[in-house]
């Protein structure tokens, strides 16, 4: 079986940033700042370019959801070895709301668009930490789903993907069409050689537009407040083990 | 140690990534991809580039209006394999005076090796910015053993141009992997600048060459697996360089004998070595180009070398910038961190305007050879200057760091005793101050013209009618190709060239 692999890859504020709250307290500041590939989604990326290199791919497409810039997020998923590229164009403004809900339905979509078997997801991306669209594209196409995948191995029409959970690894084998997201040690991403940067130059970027894939945007949720993390405070040092029982208990931690 | 800090982070995230630890924050490579600034769009202006003047950290990613984003690409892909490949080792790699074969074929497998040497012959098929960023990204670690851009950007060219087929096959593609490593041997213990005191020399026997010299000052000769060795064929000719060859000489070689690796006080890692040639008996493919050309060759090349050298040093000193910067702004004195002495704020302000006005010429120097429009004393001003800076910068960086500038263990003492060596190596300073003041006095050449050269001479010798052909097309210039050679000794490319 030769799947059509769908690949998520989303731009976010690069981990290297010291991410600062708007004064306003609407979100954080990302004009001039720094962005490139939410690192799960580049785990991704090569999962599915592994699965090529291995022929059981036939087509590997990424797709990015959001302004303008993240066609440079394409370019690099296109310089890892994705064969073409949908960005699906959200204005800054319409950006903002864009939440894992959102972006579920849009891929919902283009899965059905473009006749993909497998959708290939980093299992969180790094600025908001949501954690849900994987799950969310799941259930949006009733397809079985692999999450927090450390190795995913393809069984026929199956794949047999080992996942991270809170006691240790679990082992599932899920029907094949599917959505698996990808955890940290999954694998470790390649780097972008010069000659495959530029034949990504040649591959396509289609732009697509959400109403194009009849995908209404309107979020349910509105945000309050954006607040910057407390400050750490000055510790205490205590001299022996008995003072530093006796301290915890004061403070009832203990 | 406070002002390590950001290499312990570095290293300790490399360190956590190969023990698999947990958390989303330890991701591989992510420590690599350091980096504040991009390119910003606005409407009326499409894509702007900031200029190191005005990003946040003179080593940022995205900056720079010659590159474009294919270029950060390839950056972020070199910065992530010189922290995780590099780096680690360097230390080691000081101690043992080279590095590792093993980083070679790392490089060789990433594609930073031959990154402007065409596809087709084997290389990356990058163009020269592709290069320059290899050398950036490698000084922007201060990791000067590996002697990559030497290899790739100096031995590979003369191959790529003037190697005949077999020679570009032979070695190319295993030079782009990283599984043959190359050095040039022109240095001797008698010649350094002036090329007349070269005495290597090599005479014919029947078809095959018989070779006999010394080299010393040898980039990449311990480690070497094919040299380019300079040498006297013609004692006869009217002047010195009328009378110069290149060879390829295989590692192995009977009779080629590397010396020892030389004790240098900087450049700790890289392998520089002696080498000596007693009757190696080559065979004729081992001529590289034409006999008796060789000198003509290192003209039309030395250029992109002095480039080279020069780029490398304006990135070492927007490292050895940012690196004192960090220092400065957590060393305490007085109650308060040393930054916030005005002596210090103005000593940076200098370095950092100095620095940057070095940029601006380096990136046009850099865009002109893209073009292929940068002359020899352009290359050559933006060499001496460029190599001047870095020891100015390096003084001043170890001055601010105080004691601790001169303890090994900071990086900006390896950056001190490493930048010593530029201003001689390449062609010293005060050679292309001859240089330069050569174009100022004498006649104007077109770069054009210059780089006709090689082309010119191949065709002169093929075929003496088509060089008269191309003559007539010059017919202001020269009308033979006979009068072409004398022009050529009439436009002071001498010897002291080098």
């Amino acid at each position: 079986m030769s799947l059509r692999v769908l690949v998520g890859v989303k731009r976010v504020i690069d981990y290297a940033v010291k991410v600062r709250v708007k004064p306003d307290k609407t979100g954080v500041v990302t004009d001039g700042v720094k962005h490139s590939m939410n690192p799960f989604c580049e785990i991704a990326v090569e999962e599915a370019v592994r699965m090529k290199e291995k022929k059981l791919v036939s087509e590997i497409i990424a797709v990015s959801c959001g302004p303008q810039q993240c066609q440079e997020t394409l370019r690099t998923a296109l310089a890892m070895g994705v064969d073409r590229g949908i960005h699906v164009d959200v204005p800054a403004k319409d950006y903002e709301n864009l939440g894992p809900f959102q972006v579920s339905k849009i891929l919902a979509a283009l899965v059905k668009k473009e006749n993909v078997n497998l959708v290939v997801l980093g299992k969180q991306a790094i600025d908001d930490d949501c954690n849900q669209t994987g799950q969310m594209t799941a259930a949006l196409l009733d397809w079985p789903q692999g999450t927090f995948a450390s190795e995913v191995i393809m069984e026929n029409d199956k794949l047999k993907v080992t996942r991270e959970i809170d006691g240790g690894l679990e082992t599932i084998s899920i029907q094949l069409p599917a959505v698996v997201t990808t955890d940290l040690r999954l694998n470790e991403p390649r780097y972008a050689t010069l000659p495959n940067i530029m034949k990504a130059k040649k591959k396509k970027i289609e732009a697509v537009k959400p109403s194009e894939l009849g995908v209404d945007l309107a979020s349910r949720l509105q945000i309050l407040s954006v607040e910057e993390p407390p400050q750490r405070q000055a510790g205490v040092k205590v001299e022996s083990v008995e003072d530093l029982v006796a301290k915890l208990k004061e403070t009832g931690r203990i | 140690m406070a002002s390590s800090t950001c290499h312990l982070f570095r290293a300790a995230c490399v360190r956590a990534t190969r023990c698999g630890s947990l958390g989303a924050y330890a991701l591989p490579g992510t420590r690599a991809r350091y980096q504040h600034t991009q390119s910003q769009k606005n409407e009326n202006l499409g894509v702007f580039r900031p200029e190191p003047s005005s990003a946040k950290s003179l080593m940022d990613i995205g900056t720079r209006r010659i590159f474009s984003a294919e270029h950060d690409i390839f950056r972020q892909s070199a910065r992530r394999f010189f922290q995780e490949e590099v780096v680690p080792h360097h230390t080691k790699w000081e101690k043992d005076g080279q590095v590792s074969r093993e980083v070679w074929e790392k490089a060789g497998q990433q594609g930073l090796l031959g990154a402007n040497i065409p596809e087709e012959q084997g290389g990356m098929g990058g163009d020269i910015l592709s290069s320059a960023v290899v050398w950036e990204e490698q000084m922007y670690v201060n990791c000067t053993g590996p002697g990559f851009s030497l290899h790739s950007d100096i031995v590979m060219p003369y191959i790529s141009h003037y190697g005949s087929k077999s020679q570009v096959e032979r070695y190319i593609p295993q030079m782009a992997a990283g599984k043959c490593i190359g050095a040039i041997a022109m240095t001797e213990p008698g010649a350094g600048s002036d090329l007349q005191g070269v005495r290597t020399n090599a005479k014919k026997d029947g078809s095959d060459w018989i070779l006999n010299g010394s080299k010393v000052f040898i980039t990449n000769g311990w480690m070497s697996d094919v040299v380019l060795v300079v040498a006297v064929t013609n004692r006869e000719a009217r002047s010195p360089a009328h009378g110069i060859s290149l060879f390829l000489v295989d590692s192995g070689m009977k009779g080629f004998v590397k010396g020892r690796k030389l004790e240098k006080i900087g450049l700790k890692a890289q392998d520089t070595a002696e080498l000596f040639f007693e009757d190696v008996r080559l065979p004729a493919d081992a001529l590289l180009g034409e006999e008796n050309r060789g000198f003509y060759y290192l003209m039309a090349e030395l250029p992109q070398e002095r480039l080279l050298i020069a780029d490398m040093a304006i990135a070492s000193c927007e490292f050895m910038f940012e690196e004192t910067r960090s220092y400065v702004k957590q060393r305490k004195a007085f109650n308060k961190t040393i930054a916030h002495l005005q002596t210090v704020q103005h000593k940076l302000a200098e370095m950092k305007t100095q620095i940057c006005i070095g940029r601006a010429f380096l990136d046009n120097c850099l865009q002109l050879h893209e073009q292929k429009h940068l002359d020899s004393a352009t290359a050559s001003m933006a060499k001496y200057w460029a190599s001047d800076l870095q020891n100015t910068i390096a003084t001043q960086g170890v001055q601010l760091h105080g004691g601790w500038g001169y303890m090994w263990e900071y990086p900006i003492a390896k950056a001190y005793v490493d930048s010593r060596v530029q201003p001689i190596y390449g062609g010293t300073n005060e050679i292309m101050k001859e240089l330069i003041a050569r174009t100022i006095l004498t006649i104007h050449v077109p770069v054009s013209l210059i780089r006709l050269i090689p082309s010119m001479l191949k065709v002169v010798s093929w075929n003496s009618r088509l060089a008269a052909d191309n003559a007539r097309l010059f017919p202001n210039i020269l009308e033979s190709a006979e009068k072409f050679q004398s022009a050529l000794a009439a436009l002071s490319l001498d010897v002291k060239g080098f």
